[in-house]
């Protein structure tokens, strides 16, 4: 209750002040083809915030390369646990944004509300849950991953890698998203080894269950026991317990969403599944001011080179050339359409 | 089930409870001197975090120093933060007579607040720290072979709290002082009326107490070598909720402990077990097999809930706490 109150007070200190501001509204002008217009771009974002060494600090980057590369003007906000998602949304539309991102799939429902209030500004949200019940604005990109794709490969990985043909996934908590890397690590792994057996766990059924390394930990450690030698985590700050679990069972485990080989005892970390959300959000943020913004879905996936694994002087050694080679082949067969990927585990 | 999951489900028991059991014994260290405690998750959390900040300290800028140095120094830490964080509690109660829920909620908010924003101050992260030393395990068994998954319950931490249980329930039950705490939570006058400094009592209480919680800390903290974002995850509330099925008795509270921990292992070997069973032919199993096949995981999920509320309600009776917990005492001396 305290802390929601602090948060509603800083918040009106912060709508209080910048209103003073100069009220540039994005420009109105029909633009040139690729001529870059120095649009002001906001960011919200997810719980955590900066520094979570993930989607935040990739979403960031994005944004930095942007006022890099475009010279656009960056700004963000970051939000902290509590509703405060919206007004900050709300406020960089007022302030005169040319685009708002918010990241996170927390933000679907206030920023397909926020974008039909503000018809003539830009929206982009990474991770938008989509919904057959519900339209997408025209002015809103949804920016979805295709994390089943790259699952696949680490799953492939994993099967390959295994010595006891058994290997374990560990979830945050059993939803559709985190099912979709639970189904394709397991398709990847079947297709390479049929007789592969995948042991899919979840921590919990609440948000507590992505940040909670020490059941983390016990699940890992259960799963080990149980004969599995490789385990993929999907479960945030959960996973620093699959690592540790690993480390003392002298197993190994895949991270997830970027390069988490430092976050745990050298040789633990076979590879991660990589989402490039700072590319996504780059690609974003050029479009719109190159004028090219197409609302609707955006679907990223290995053809985009937006999801893959991590290969690099660290672990090339851990995964070998015969390996490498293989799941080459199948990632140039994911891409030309030869293999499809399901986003459902029981198919 | 064999030899080697019974071990490893055995292991897994102790080691879920132990954060539990160091937090329900400063629970009723706390409350069986008068001062209800629910600063508990707080004190864990700001136990945790030092224990970490100590340990990586000394790792990286005490070079020369021997390899136990640094958890040591990070559980000294802890025990110190567990400490000052009571104190403030004992100052708020004791001496301020505020209301105990809410001192315990301004701390456990504070040190969720504290921890974070010293998280990204020191390591430059909003996630989790740099990886430190931390205590490990004695390998008494051979750690390839069936009792292996034993070896992780011989850690120093979890010993200190096996060690914490017996020493307050001999303090509690078989000493002056450990009658007079009780005096102070039970009938402070009276307490009063015979001599009994009850302020100085309910402090005491209530720092022993900060202590022993600050060792559940230092073990979560020890057991990932890092800390992460409120890592302790409501743990420190459900301290709270062992130490009242325990009846504010320490080896009551550790039975408790010891229930929720099991239930938590046994979740987590059902749903792996459950796993393994996924592709046989359903006419090949056993019936205990079919079962367990047939059980959504929604409901192994929901099993540490249901077996607490099938113990509260069935097994414990009625549990009352200690008559003066939670209310300020006024010394006759002062009103005088």
């Amino acid at each position: 209750m305290i802390t929601r109150f602090c948060i509603c007070a800083s918040i009106l200190a912060l709508t209080a002040a910048p209103s003073c501001a100069a009220e540039t509204s994005a420009p109105q002008t029909t633009p040139e083809k690729n001529a870059v217009q120095k649009i002001k771009v906001g960011l919200v974002f997810d719980v955590g915030g900066l520094g979570d060494k993930s989607f935040n600090d990739a979403a960031y980057l994005g944004l930095k390369k942007a006022e890099k590369e475009l010279g656009i003007a960056g700004e963000y906000r970051e939000p902290g646990e509590g509703a405060h998602r919206e007004s900050h949304m709300r406020n960089f539309a007022k302030r005169g944004a040319g685009l708002i991102i918010g990241v996170g799939f927390l933000f679907t429902d206030e920023i397909r509300n926020i974008a039909a209030d503000f018809p003539l500004k830009k929206f982009a949200c990474v991770d938008y849950s989509v919904t057959p019940v519900q339209s997408i604005p025209d002015n809103l990109i949804a920016l979805k991953f295709r994390e089943e794709e790259g699952s696949f490969l680490v799953g492939a990985i994993a099967a390959l890698k295994s010595k006891t043909g058994k290997i374990g996934f560990v979830g945050g908590v059993e939803s559709p998203i985190i099912k979709k890397f639970e189904a394709g690590y397991t398709q990847g792994a079947k297709h390479v080894r049929p007789d592969a057996q995948v042991k899919a766990v979840y921590a919990g059924v609440s948000d507590t269950a992505f940040k909670d390394p020490q059941k983390g930990k016990e699940l890992a450690m259960s799963l080990f026991d149980s004969g599995v030698d490789i385990i993929y985590h999907a479960s945030g700050s959960t996973g620093l317990g699959v690592f540790k679990a690993a480390e003392e069972r002298k197993q190994m485990a895949i991270g997830v969403d970027r390069d988490q080989s430092d976050e745990a005892a050298p040789g633990v970390v076979l590879t991660s599944m990589i989402k490039r959300t700072d590319q996504a959000v780059f690609d974003t943020i050029k479009e719109t001011a190159e004028g090219q913004f197409h609302g609707g879905v955006h679907s990223l996936g290995l053809k985009e080179g937006a999801v893959g694994y991590v290969y690099n002087d660290k672990n090339k050694e851990m995964i070998g050339s015969d390996i490498r080679a293989k799941v080459e082949e199948l990632k140039s067969k994911i891409i030309s359409g030869e293999i499809k990927v399901s986003q459902s585990p029981d198919k | 089930m064999n030899m080697t999951t019974i071990a490893a489900m055995a292991a897994s028991t102790v080691r879920i409870s132990t954060p539990y059991a160091a937090g329900a014994l400063g629970g009723t260290l706390s409350e069986r001197g008068g001062v209800v405690n629910i600063a508990l998750e707080g004190i864990m959390l700001t136990g945790a975090f030092a224990f970490v900040t100590a340990s990586w300290w000394v790792s990286t800028r005490l070079g020369a120093a021997p390899q136990w140095l640094a958890p040591v120094a990070g559980l000294a830490a802890a025990v110190t933060c567990g400490f000052l964080v009571s104190l403030a509690h004992a100052v708020l109660t004791v001496s301020f007579k505020a209301d105990n829920i809410i001192s315990g909620l301004a701390i456990n908010i504070f040190a969720f607040g504290a921890t974070s924003f010293l998280l990204v101050r020191i390591f430059g992260s909003s996630s989790n720290s740099a990886r430190v030393p931390s205590f490990s395990n004695w390998a008494l068994f051979n750690p390839g072979g069936t009792l292996g998954a034993i070896n992780d319950i011989f850690n120093p931490l979890i010993m200190l709290t096996i060690i914490m249980f017996v020493a307050s329930q001999i303090l509690l039950d078989h000493t002056r002082f450990g009658l007079r705490l009780r005096a102070a939570g039970e009938n402070p006058s009276a307490a009063d009326s015979l001599g009994v400094n009850v302020s100085r009592y309910r402090y005491s209480g209530v720092l022993l107490g900060g202590m022993a919680a600050s060792v559940g800390g230092a073990w979560l903290a020890s057991d990932q070598g890092l800390f992460s974002a409120g890592m302790t995850n409501g743990r420190g509330y459900i301290a709270l909720a062992a130490m009242i099925i325990g009846k504010w008795r320490p080896w009551s509270a550790a039975g408790a402990c010891l229930i929720f921990g099991f239930a938590e292992a046994a979740q987590n070997h059902l749903q792996i077990y459950k796993q393994s069973l996924r592709g046989l032919d359903a006419a090949a199993l056993d019936l205990p097999q079919r079962v367990a096949a047939t059980i959504p995981s929604q409901a192994i999920q929901a099993f540490p809930y249901l077996l607490t509320i099938l113990v509260i309600a069935g097994f414990i009776g009625r549990s009352t706490p200690p008559a003066a917990s939670g209310k300020p005492y006024e010394t006759g001396n002062e009103t005088a």
